[in-house]
């Protein structure tokens, strides 16, 4: 290892292309190859010692980062002139172009226009340096105030459950168990009877302080309650606060009891809530869920795959819910899956089981579908791929079929979609070039050509970003026609952009507006989706109303947001002038944007399922078409 | 810029009636460092201290100063400077000769006149042969100035063997005449088959590996510098690609220690990279010091001289330095805690001195005073329990320590009034102190600066502990106050007139009420400042930055009083002494400096060190200091005559906290490496060796009574560490046996007692209040 390092060092330079590149910068045409190699050592030479001079400036400074000002002193040292207009404290935004056979790094600097900085108004004066005390330490028991970290460190956290008789390390734990569990835990009073034959581990208290006891009863009631912006403020909280691992017990138990007793009232909006917790304590950098997965698993799990959900399933948007379930199963698989554990395969096995299940119900079908589809493109290949010509005739039967009931057609609907949406994009990848809608039909029956088409839009996709893969242009998703609660569930541990899990303005509650009873059924005239957009630059609500109507393109609007997060709304309003044969009332979805991190992990999981489509396909029905181009254009960033 | 006052000033600055020796041959390896005239010049500026220099006159002019009583600013050292002994003669040549040669005539003219010489020295033969004789004295580039100091200094002493003494190495190749840094590089012009190298080396590889398993550990030793004299060599006779193969092919086989050096070695492919190149001056200038028992290093040379491996054996020769003892081979381990130094361990010798580490008696004062510090608590009524304590102090403070300088070794300012009544408060305090020990932590209470911006660089407590000071980055120093007490400024001259300078409570009188406020700013550096220390009187800071100076800023005013200029490149680290009145800086220009705050000029040098020195600590009883440095060792300078009498190696990495036990006994320190070590200075070893750390330590600090050790770092944590067990093991160990080997038993976990964690806020300071509470110190760095 050290070895490879070390060669590696050895044969580190500049490569002769920046030299040439530079010189012409400095009007220097044609220079050498010699001269570029010579010039080239010479440069990685100096560039080394002051790189090594500004290391001490910043051992001197007690700081880990390298500044841009320990170059300039470094600088100063050897009679240097500094570099001047490069002081930044955290990153020099350097910008990547290529072109010509030519990549370039460069410093882009735009051209400010004065008046605009003279007329903006100034901004918030830094705070001043401040001296605060607080005790690290009591007679060598730390106290467990907010200024301390919390007693457990999420290493020391994933150490104690996946290896719970590893022997703890004095000075880094033990101090911590003895003293900081305290005092019912018998401390081991000598070195010689901890070596005795058995290593007992310490019994560890669960007992909360009267302060956690109140923050848990707050966040738990702010969770559940009625009020969307102390929710936001809550879940913030818990994926924030590093000090809530003794209150993990409760807070997994409080969410699994909740799914337990609210699936059976389908109180869809308190399964959300509690869906937005779970989200919210994974997204906790300093929490390592791993032994509460007992609890959480089966919690999510019936958020996916309860054949009902909500009190009135042809209305309802449970599906948001299942997707958004389906994610944070995804993530936990990720996250947590080891080989003694095997929560995927086990995940994978229940959901694959129902899926082949005649009888399974619409919902549950959707449910195992979009579980399965989460768990990344390989699950699709090999266990969605062959299913979709049966799953295909199972729809057209409901769809060309007699008409049944409401409900089975909505679910044969949103299951047709949401396999067009996933399968689309691995087809895409694994089917050779020519899409011959004939050939779909062969292989995948009912949904051939749907899928046909599909496969095709997402190729033109493909080589549309890889077109813009060099750009750094800032795409920013566009909520257009999605559909779906947020989708913040895919992105791992959230990013580090999420600012936080949910801000949404008070006046837009996930629920009916009407205060007091968040139980209570969602009227069917309006409904309010949340649903995730990349976390935009822009500090503007957007607005944008979609009519379905054969002609309809998405109007956008944009007002100005009160905050200072992006939130994007997105009105969907199915023009009745289209519904042919919809039996259904008139309905406006509202979505509600949660900026979530949108990664760009998989673009394919921001395709959102449900999406309302302009064009209409088949039979009349409205909620159709997915995958809209903007979906698959996430911004690198 | 530095650039500019040069050009003009060079010429006018040469009327200090002093030219300092030591300085000049620094300034000579400086600039050849920096290869440029203008730089020399520069650097020339600065020599107008009048420090340790050269022989006689530096006896005579120390010995003035430090007599002096530290109130009066006599000027130091206005004698003129005696023309010394023939080895300073030449030194002075040589200095010449480097002016002459860079065009410097009328200095080099004023610069005789000074130094008395006759015209004719000045003349070209003359240099010639001046030079020659320099050549076969030292390595020309008069760079080691620290070996030439320790030289005079010690010749001043009167013979007693020079610690530093090894690093001058003499009888180099004749020949050289030109005191320039070629004249070092020209060592390397030996030529010999490049293609050979390797096969030599892996040949000399192949014997190690094949001796028996006890010398084996210890001819290993030899692989680092042989490998890194090699290297050099071929890069020197232009072998480019035989040179890199040779480095990628041995580079691995070294210790992982040495990775860094290695770093440097490796981008350092062409002989015009190794003109500028301080750390290859450091290989070349001193030689790499090896403990080699005498059986494995006639096992050495036997094979060397049966192989006619003249290249290696010529390298042994002449850039290795190896220290023979007879008795058994040391182990791996053994050889493994003591070296990592940029110039190998320590020689044995270098730490014989004799060091008086015991403490000073406590000033007879305390009697009367007490006798009112037993009124107050009769007031208060509890007369009870003060009279045995008093006595037992009393008659402690009068056995004479058969270790501790003599009182007046070092001349210490009279204690004030306000001293006094300081003390009295510190007895006080220490007779409410806690006792520490394994099963009673102290506790800590933590500072944090908020908003600091990661711009926090240096902290520091008084040591009543009511004042906190912090550097930062943006130049600025911030005082606090932590107690109810705020800080207040005294009045402006024309207030002052007004009131009754007969008022008992003159003192409270003068100051100015309007501007109390909790915390002070100080302007006036120009760079970061690195390090700042308050007077144990409280009325002054100390603070040294980037910017080269050093400023003493007053409390009563809160305005800079002087800025001491001398170290012309950043300063990093300073600290008063535990008496006031002197303090010493340290900085890049690997030198470290005894000042006293009336003069403006440094009363010592202290130079020796391969590389930066990093920071600076004075022995409790203010006749030593210790400095640490870049180059991974700790050395100890006897502030008296300037010597350096230890030399601890061991460090890993640069050393960035030191502490000394309260009983002066032993020395803590702490490096980038993350390890704390333990040393004894009495007997100059190794004690101990502190694990835990996972990151840079930069605070070290002993409890009151030294039964425990805090180590702070940038990996967020504050360490506990019982130190009275960790020097109580150590007596029951027989290290006396002369061999100067250590068995160094991993106990840091037993020695550890406490882990405490902060919010991401590295540990910048420590402190223990008087009644051996901790503070710690340090930004928030979210």
């Amino acid at each position: 290892m050290a070895e490879e390092r070390r060669q590696k060092q050895c044969s580190v330079s500049l490569p002769t292309e920046s030299m040439k590149a530079m010189a012409e910068s400095m009007g220097v045409g044609q220079l050498q190859e010699e001269s570029c190699a010579a010039l080239s050592e010479e440069v990685s030479y100096r560039i080394k010692e002051i790189a090594q001079d500004a290391l001490k400036f910043m051992h001197h400074g007690k700081r880990r980062k390298l500044t841009t000002s320990d170059i300039d002193n470094a600088l100063k040292l050897k009679n240097v002139e500094p570099l001047y207009g490069f002081q930044s404290q955290e990153f020099i935004p350097f910008r990547f172009a290529s072109g010509g056979g030519r990549e370039l790094h460069f410093y882009e600097e735009k051209e400010v226009d004065l008046s605009d900085i003279i007329n903006t108004p100034l901004p918030r004066v830094p705070l001043d340096v401040s001296l605060k005390a607080h005790w690290l330490s009591i007679e060598g028991v730390q106290p467990s105030i907010p200024e301390n970290p919390p007693p457990a460190s999420k290493e020391q956290q994933k150490t104690e459950s996946t290896e719970p008789l590893k022997v703890v390390k004095p000075g880094q734990e033990e101090k911590g168990a003895i003293q900081g569990k305290g005092q019912n835990t018998p401390a081991p009073d000598n070195k010689g009877k901890e070596k005795g034959l058995i290593r007992l581990k310490p019994r560890s208290t669960h007992e909360l302080s009267v302060e956690q006891q109140l923050y848990y009863k707050e966040i738990t009631e702010a969770c559940v309650g009625s009020c969307e912006a102390k929710r936001a403020e809550a879940l913030q909280s818990i994926a924030t606060d590093p000090g809530l691992y003794q209150m993990l017990p409760r807070f997994s138990t409080f969410i699994s009891e909740g799914v337990r007793v609210n699936v059976v009232q389908n109180n869809l909006a308190l399964l959300i809530y509690l869906m937005r917790m779970v989200k919210a304590l994974m997204d906790n950098p300093t929490l390592y869920l791993e032994k509460y997965l007992h609890e959480l698993i089966p919690a999510v799990v019936t958020c996916i795959v309860s054949k009902q959900l909500c009190l009135r399933p042809d209305v309802d948007n449970h599906w948001a819910l299942r997707d958004f379930a389906a994610r944070l199963m995804a993530q936990s698989c990720k996250t947590f899956s080891t080989t003694t554990n095997n929560i995927q395969s086990r995940i994978t096995k229940t959901l694959t089981k129902s899926l082949l299940d005649d009888k399974t119900q619409w919902t549950t079908r959707y449910g195992s579908i979009a579980g399965l589809a989460e768990l990344g493109a390989d699950v699709i290949k090999t266990l969605i791929l062959p299913r979709l010509a049966v799953e295909g005739a199972r729809i057209k039967a409901v769809m060309d079929g007699p008409v049944v009931s409401n409900i089975d057609r909505i679910g044969a609907e949103h299951v047709q979609s949401l396999l067009l949406k996933h399968c689309a994009s691995v087809i895409a990848k694994i089917r050779p070039q020519p899409d011959n809608v004939e050939q779909y039909r062969t292989d995948f029956g009912y949904l051939g050509p749907m899928l046909c088409s599909h496969v095709m839009k997402a190729r033109t996709q493909a080589a549309l970003q890889a077109q813009q893969v060099n750009r750094t242009t800032l795409t920013i998703t566009q909520p257009r026609s999605t559909l779906s609660v947020s989708q913040s569930g895919l992105s791992g541990s959230g990013g580090p952009r999420t600012p936080s899990i949910i801000k949404v303005p008070s006046s837009l509650t996930l629920m009916s507006p009407r205060p007091g009873t968040p139980s209570q059924p969602s009227p069917p005239a309006t409904k309010y989706i949340v649903m995730g957009t990349s976390a935009g630059a822009a500090s503007t609500q957007q607005v944008i109303t979609i009519s379905s109507s054969q002609s309809a393109s998405p109007v956008t609007s944009t007002v100005p947001s009160a905050t200072s997060t992006l939130q994007p709304l997105v009105k969907l309003e199915p023009g009745s002038g289209s519904g042919l044969a919809a039996p259904r009332p008139m309905q406006k979805y509202i979505v509600v944007s949660l900026p979530s991190s949108a990664s760009s992990l998989e673009t394919k999981s921001s395709v959102l399922p449900s999406s309302i489509s302009s064009t209409q396909v088949d039979g009349g029905i409205k909620l159709e078409r997915s995958d809209s181009p903007a979906a698959s254009t996430q911004s690198p960033h | 810029m530095r650039l500019n006052q040069s050009g003009d000033s060079t010429s006018s600055n040469w009327r200090f009636p002093f030219f300092n020796l030591a300085h000049a041959r620094f300034i000579l390896k400086m600039a050849a460092v920096q290869g440029s005239i203008v730089d020399a010049k520069d650097e020339a500026d600065i020599k107008t201290e009048p420090a340790a220099d050269g022989f006689g006159n530096n006896h005579a002019n120390d010995a003035g100063v430090l007599s002096a009583s530290p109130g009066s600013s006599a000027a130091a050292g206005n004698n003129k400077p005696a023309a010394g002994a023939p080895e300073d003669q030449q030194t002075l040549l040589a200095v010449l000769q480097f002016l002459r040669k860079n065009k410097l005539s009328e200095s080099a003219e004023i610069l005789r006149r000074e130094a008395g010489l006759p015209e004719e020295v000045l003349d070209p033969k003359g240099a010639d042969s001046a030079g020659s004789g320099l050549g076969s004295g030292a390595d020309i580039d008069g760079g080691d100035a620290s070996a030439l100091l320790s030289r005079v200094t010690v010749t001043a002493a009167g013979g007693a063997k020079a610690p530093t003494k090894g690093t001058v190495h003499s009888k180099s190749s004749a020949g050289e005449d030109q005191p320039d840094v070629n004249v070092v590089l020209s060592a390397y012009s030996q030529q010999g088959d490049p293609a050979l190298y390797e096969v030599y080396y892996s040949g000399l590889k192949k014997f190690i590996e094949s001796v028996l398993d006890c010398h084996r550990a210890e001819l290993s030793q030899v692989f680092y510098p042989l490998f890194v004299h090699m290297y050099l060599e071929l890069v020197y006779n232009n072998h480019e690609a035989e040179a890199k193969a040779f480095f990628e092919k041995f580079s691995g086989d070294q210790e992982c220690y040495y990775e860094e050096d290695l770093r440097i070695l490796s981008s350092l492919t062409k002989k015009e990279h190794m003109r500028g190149n301080e750390t290859l001056l450091d290989f070349r200038t001193s030689k790499f010091v090896l403990r080699i028992s005498r059986d494995s290093y006639q096992l050495l040379k036997r094979h060397l001289q049966e192989r006619q491996n003249n290249q290696i054996w010529n390298i042994i020769q002449e850039h290795l330095y190896i220290d023979i003892f007879d008795g058994m081979p040391r182990s791996k381990s053994q050889i493994d805690a003591m070296s990592g130094s940029l110039a190998g361990e320590a020689k044995r010798e270098a730490n014989k001195a004799k060091v008086y580490y015991g403490l000073l008696k406590e000033p007879e004062i305390e009697l009367p005073l007490d006798d009112e510090d037993e009124e107050a608590e009769n007031e208060e009524g509890k007369p009870k329990k003060k009279k045995p304590k008093k006595d037992s102090t009393g008659s402690k403070s009068k056995k004479q320590d058969p270790n501790a300088p003599s009182q007046t070794r070092i001349p210490l300012p009279e204690l004030k009034d306000s001293d006094k009544l300081d003390k009295i408060m510190y007895m006080k305090e220490s007779t409410k102190r806690i006792r520490l020990g394994p099963d009673n932590l102290p506790s800590i209470c933590f500072y944090t600066f908020l908003n600091a911006y990661q711009g926090l660089t240096a902290v520091d407590v008084t040591d009543d502990s009511s004042l906190i000071a912090g550097g930062f980055a943006d130049s600025t120093v911030r005082v606090w106050s932590v107690t109810p007490k705020k800080l207040r400024k005294v009045k402006t001259a024309t207030d002052l007139n007004l009131i009754d300078k007969e008022s008992d409570d003159v003192l409270e009188r003068i100051m100015d009420d309007k501007t109390a406020s909790e915390s002070k700013c100080l302007y006036g550096h120009s760079g970061p400042v690195y390090g700042i220390s308050f007077s144990p009187d409280r009325n002054y800071l100390l603070s040294c930055s980037e910017d080269g100076t050093v400023r003493l800023w007053s409390l009563l005013t809160f305005t800079c009083l002087v800025g001491y200029k001398g170290h012309n490149y950043p300063v990093w680290d300073t600290q008063f002494s535990p008496y006031g009145h002197y303090f010493i800086s340290g900085g890049h220009d690997r030198v470290a400096r005894l000042w006293a705050t009336d003069h403006h000029q440094p009363l010592r040098i202290f130079a020796g060190h391969l590389a930066d020195v990093t920071c600076t600590r004075f022995h409790p009883n203010a006749n030593y200091m210790a400095t640490g440095s870049s180059d991974r060792t700790i050395r100890l300078w006897d502030v008296l005559t300037g010597n350096c009498v230890r030399i601890f190696t061991g460090h890993k990495g640069p050393i960035h906290a030191l502490a000394f036990s309260p009983n002066g006994k032993f020395l803590a320190s702490g490096a980038t490496d993350g390890r704390v070590l333990l040393w004894d200075i009495g007997h100059g070893l190794m004690i101990g060796e502190l694990k835990g750390h996972t990151e840079c330590i930069y605070s070290l600090r002993f409890s009151r009574d030294g039964e425990i050790l805090g180590s702070g770092s940038m990996d967020n944590t504050v360490r506990l560490w019982d130190a009275m067990k960790a020097f109580d093991d150590l007596e029951t160990d027989d290290f006396t046996a002369a061999t100067g080997h250590i068995h160094l038993q991993d106990n840091s976990q037993e020695l550890l007692l406490g882990t405490y964690m902060t919010k991401s806020t590295p540990v910048v300071h420590l402190h223990f209040t008087r009644r051996n509470l901790l503070l710690a110190a340090g930004a928030y760095n979210p």
